[in-house]
């Protein structure tokens, strides 16, 4: 029996958490158990997974039994596995933390009973997301994540939620309303939505409509992943939400769009029709991102903006259609949905401690809660780039995948990673001026949290007892951990390097998943891609045999 | 593959009323035009599936190509639900704006107005004289072999004066131990306590 088999079990398990969870809604200790336990269950089996297909390879699943072509497949590969991973294990830290707020706040800011059906929702629909081989699957996946989304972005429905809400909810019917449409034109142009069938039919039709599709999907999910001209609504909607919603969005939907834009770019739409595009629209989303990015006082913004800006490094790799650029993109995906959660985390905590989250309310946090300062310096630094931190290496993979394609827009793409890079490091560096070395009386509008009882603060009795009630164990605890998970990732960078740059061969070589979904036999057309795919080991060489 | 014309014209029309529709201020407009997109899209997928045919079940006698494409229609079906459950989600958000705000229009966002007003001088940033907030400030020696610092000579002045923190006050001289000589914005006898 193969792994693989058990795939669908990463987007059931939490599907069916969720209907246990809504029957429990009332007993919220049981509740709490529950979907912890089902999400360590699903991280458990994704770690599996991406075991099963450490050193290469791709495995399908036919769902219910329907053959490839027609029923629904699900395909498990290092990429999508590699992903579901990160992603879980992002995704419990966080339902530790909003846990471990929900038992300090009770029910005020929002109805901690909703949430744990909600959020399991959208993890499902994340996994369903990451394992499609199917387009139409896709879009399940991709409305299922965002009608929780929905619903937790609006969690507790006060004035500036429901305002932000609005954006959010109308931006992203009219992005799933244009997947929907290309979905259908390419089903009526091809016959098949299915995604390995339609990596090969694809390349047989006229190159207008083809490119017409190929836009309509990039324009579809450059809105979901934010990248520059379409990434206007996200630091406008996400800061609003409870910390750990905005964490959990933060690190993963712009990502499963960035997911989605590789996959049309390597398996659907192979080739460099629209890397030049693509590669402007990355400069332009790095650049723009982080200037937004300096302009703002609120931590949950700035870091809102640095998101979208670092969404620019990822299309960057990908526009690269290399290799090295590609294998970087992977490696930085997984860094970024990591580091950005945990600084969203940090932020809730700092809001707590400190009152607010604004930079001219907080200051002087250093002092109050060292433990505080350093779970926010670590993932800052690692944002920034500083080495030896995983997003040093991910950015120098990029930086260098950039110097090797050597065009003159490549160049201009690694000076602007660089400028990109360095802004990120004042933008925080002004963060940690501000908020946690600057003394309380300094700021603008010093929050009475921060002034209070400045007798004692020599002694050190305040720092430790407050910052028990104030921060309660269990969200430091999910935070520090993910810390951690972050700082692993760059002590196990080598072999996850490894793994990342194994599935760029993989994903840009198509054999492995197109054979994988519709059988061994199947030839795949060579593509007509200058410089050279070297072939992954142990996979015959694509032949350029024509699919009748 | 031939195409409905009627339906392509009524989808034409529904995409193009949609499009105004999501276009206006008031969100029952917005919600409207939403409806039409998804729905205009739904007729889009319907037309994907060519001539209308027998029904796709299986009998021997029958040819393939007499069949009706089963696959669009299973489309619509899950894509009507999703929009359904968007439609009553916006609903209700609709009559939330209406119960907070008394308005059905969409409204700005307060912090990116503020930000947008907010002048490019920023005294901490961009201040010829820096002015030194940290924790840890530096002394500089001068030429003369003194300490050179800043700050204008208020933190003497300054004792005796109280400063309002939250609901209590505190005496300046106490707020101010931690400070070293260096800092703008020791104890100022103007601070207001808090900022909510």
């Amino acid at each position: 029996m193969n792994i693989a088999s058990f795939a669908p079990l990463a987007v059931l398990l939490p599907i069916l958490g969720a209907a246990l969870t809504f029957l429990l809604i009332r007993h919220s200790k049981a509740q709490r158990t529950v979907s912890i336990a089902v999400l360590s269950v699903t991280l458990l089996l994704e770690c599996w997974l991406l075991a099963s297909v450490w050193d290469g390879g791709t495995a399908a699943v036919n769902i219910g039994g329907w053959l490839p072509p027609w029923g629904i497949v699900m395909v498990v590969d290092q990429f999508s596995s590699l992903m579901l991973v990160v992603s879980s294990s992002v995704s419990l830290a966080v339902l530790i933390y909003a846990t471990g707020q929900g038992m300090a706040d009770g029910d005020q800011d929002a109805p901690v009973s909703i949430f744990h059906p909600t959020y399991l929702i959208l993890v499902a629909g994340v996994s369903n997301a990451f394992l499609s081989g199917d387009l139409f699957n896709l879009y399940v996946g991709f409305e299922i994540l965002l009608t929780a989304s929905y619903v937790l972005m609006t969690l507790g429905g006060t004035g500036p939620r429901i305002r932000a809400g609005v954006t959010y909810v109308v931006v992203s019917v009219v992005s799933s309303v244009l997947f929907l449409i290309a979905i259908a034109m390419i089903y009526g142009a091809t016959g098949t939505i299915n995604m390995a069938d339609l990596a090969l039919k694809l390349a047989d039709l006229d190159p207008g409509t083809r490119n017409l599709l190929h836009v309509m999907l990039l324009v579809a999910f450059g809105i979901k992943a934010a990248v520059f001209p379409l990434s206007f609504w996200l630091p406008d909607s996400y800061p609003t939400a409870p910390a750990p919603v905005t964490a959990v969005f933060a690190g993963l939907l712009t990502k499963v769009g960035v997911y989605a834009m590789v996959r049309t770019e390597t398996l659907l739409f192979p080739g460099d029709t629209f890397n030049t595009p693509l590669m402007v629209a990355a400069l332009l989303t790095m650049v723009v991102g982080i200037l937004g990015a300096l302009a703002q006082s609120d931590i949950k913004r700035l870091l809102s903006f640095t998101l979208v800006s670092h969404i620019g490094y990822m299309v960057f790799g990908l526009a690269m259609s290399s290799v090295a650029g590609l294998g970087a993109a992977v490696f930085y995906v997984a860094h970024h949905i990591t580091i950005q959660t945990s600084l969203f985390l940090v932020t809730g905590l700092i809001e707590r401690r400190g009152g607010s989250s604004s930079m001219d309310r907080v200051a002087g946090l250093a002092k109050l809660s060292p433990l505080l300062a350093v779970l926010f310096f670590v993932p800052a630094m690692n944002l920034a780039g500083i080495p030896p931190l995983s997003g040093f290496l991910g950015k120098l993979g990029l930086l260098q995948a950039g110097v090797e394609l050597g065009t003159p827009l490549a160049y201009a793409l690694v000076i602007g990673g660089v400028l990109t890079s360095l802004l990120t490091l004042l933008a925080i560096a002004r963060v940690w001026n501000r908020a946690f070395w600057r003394k309380p009386e300094d700021a603008e509008h010093p929050d009475p949290v921060l002034l209070a009882d400045p007798a004692d603060s020599a002694k050190g009795d305040r720092a430790g007892k407050t910052n028990v009630t104030l921060l309660p164990r269990t969200m430091v605890g999910s935070t520090l951990g993910l810390v951690i998970f972050g700082v692993g990732l760059t002590v196990f960078a080598g072999p996850l390097f490894r793994v990342a740059d194994q599935s760029a061969v993989e994903m840009l070589g198509r054999t492995s998943y197109i054979q994988a979904v519709l059988g061994e036999g199947t030839p795949v057309p060579a593509l007509s891609q200058p410089g050279p795919v070297p072939d992954p080991a142990g996979l015959p060489p694509a032949n350029g045999e024509e699919r009748k | 593959m031939s195409v409905n014309l009627t339906l392509l014209t009524v989808m034409g029309a529904m995409y193009a009323c949609g499009i105004y529709l999501i276009l206006e201020r008031s969100l029952t407009r917005v919600l409207l035009g939403l409806m039409m997109l998804t729905n205009a899209t739904n007729l889009l997928i319907l037309t994907t599936g060519g001539y209308a045919g027998l029904a796709p079940l299986f009998s021997k006698d029958t040819e393939p190509g007499e069949y009706n494409d089963p696959l669009p229609q299973a489309l619509i079906l899950t894509s009507i639900v999703i929009s359904f459950a968007v439609t009553a989600f916006m609903l209700g958000l609709i009559y939330r704006t209406w119960v907070l705000a008394r308005e059905d229009d969409i409204q700005d966002d307060a912090e990116d107005r503020r930000v947008a007003k907010t002048p490019s001088f920023d005294v901490e940033d961009d201040s010829v004289i820096p002015v030194e907030t940290s924790e840890f400030p530096l002394t500089m020696i001068g030429s003369d072999g003194d300490a050179v610092s800043n700050t204008p000579d208020r933190a003497s002045g300054a004792s005796g004066a109280t400063v309002k923190v939250g609901d209590r006050k505190l005496e300046a001289d106490e707020t101010a131990s931690e400070e070293q000589p260096g800092s703008l914005n020791v104890a100022p006898p103007k601070q207001e306590g808090g900022g909510q």
